[in-house]
């Protein structure tokens, strides 16, 4: 092991311990649009609160405001967490009203969604310093080599948050877990399908990981 | 036609990160596909896409963003500290960016070694 990454582990176990003691702790859903932040987060309040969080939808978008479900509690053996669930509207670099108008909009409510998906992504990013963990959600069909994707794990690795890589939509043919395993080396990656369940338990046991 | 311009690291080194994203919006705005030298810092790059999110309107649909940045997997704690010091002392000049206005770029594409761009016209 290298000083470095020595003192990096150090840092990490400081920072971890710090996070344990905290009361209220924030777990924040991120990433880009239609990655499946929202459908995770109610597999999630299903799974231990026996209801679902919000509305989702195959129009990009869905998510425009931040949605906070307070005093999440989920149990692995002897271990509990607790903690706010915030969802929050998928990251872009643009917005064009007229894909909305493609999906099936009206002009008028095509450009009101375009407003509030700005104002959405705006929020989303104002909001990272107040992250305690943050899960990134992607869409594991998709290639992950975006701008987007690199810039929300490169400030969340800067401002030193905990992060939990999940590949989502593993259920589909077309989803590669190793091509995200390969853009995100420095991070632990689990495939789920947050529809389906798929590999749930995994997730949950990771995400006690990287927040003790 | 397309217009590249490029932008020299020196033109934003002296200046705020508010300035600097100003300047780079300003270009791009132009319908200028923008070819940085080096990089800016992460949060910069939060901050690019707050303020690309704040001017979107009807004619203005936001960017496209790709970095490449080139990174010595192997590299030891001199290297990364000579890196790391060069970088605060004289900025990040390593690698390039490239913002393009989403009207005329459709799609970058990047890997470590190689940046794909799809336009519209």
């Amino acid at each position: 092991m290298t000083m470095l990454k020595f003192v990096q582990k150090l840092l990490n176990k400081f920072l971890h311990d710090l996070f344990r003691k905290k009361k209220h702790l924030k777990i924040g859903l991120y990433g880009p649009p239609n990655g499946g932040k929202t459908t995770l987060a109610n597999k999630i309040c299903k799974d231990w609160l026996g209801e679902e969080m919000g509305k989702t939808s195959s129009l990009a978008h869905e998510t425009r405001e931040i949605q906070i479900k307070e005093q999440v509690s989920i149990k692995s053996k002897e271990k509990e967490l607790t903690f706010n669930l915030v969802d929050t509207p998928g990251i872009a670099t643009k917005i064009d009203y007229e894909d909305f108008i493609k999906g099936g909009l009206k002009s008028k409510d095509a450009k009101k969604r375009a407003k509030e998906a700005t104002k959405g992504i705006i929020d989303a990013i104002k909001w990272l310093d107040d992250m305690d963990l943050v899960v990134v959600v992607l869409d594991a069909t998709i290639d992950p080599y975006s701008q987007v994707n690199i810039t929300i794990v490169g400030n969340l690795q800067a401002r030193n948050i905990p992060v939990l890589l999940v590949a989502n939509k593993v259920d589909l043919k077309k989803a590669d877990l190793k091509k995200i395993e390969a853009a995100f080396p420095q991070y632990e990656v689990v495939g789920i399908s947050a529809k389906y369940g798929n590999n749930i338990n995994d997730f949950y046991e990771a995400l006690f990981k990287v927040a003790y | 036609m397309i217009t590249l311009q490029f932008l020299p690291y020196y033109e934003i080194e002296d200046l705020s990160s508010a300035k600097r994203i100003k300047k780079l919006l300003s270009i791009v705005r132009e319908d200028k596909i923008l070819l940085l030298e080096g990089r800016l810092k992460k949060d910069e790059e939060a901050e690019l896409i707050k303020k690309t999110m704040e001017q979107i309107d009807d004619n203005f649909k936001g960017i496209e963003l790709g970095v490449i940045y080139p990174e010595k997997k192997d590299a030891d704690i001199f290297f990364s500290l000579k890196k790391k010091l060069i970088n605060m002392l004289l900025g990040d000049r390593h690698g390039f960016t490239i913002i393009g206005p989403a009207t005329v770029v459709k799609e970058i594409k990047q890997d470590p070694g190689k940046i794909q761009l799809y336009t519209k016209k």
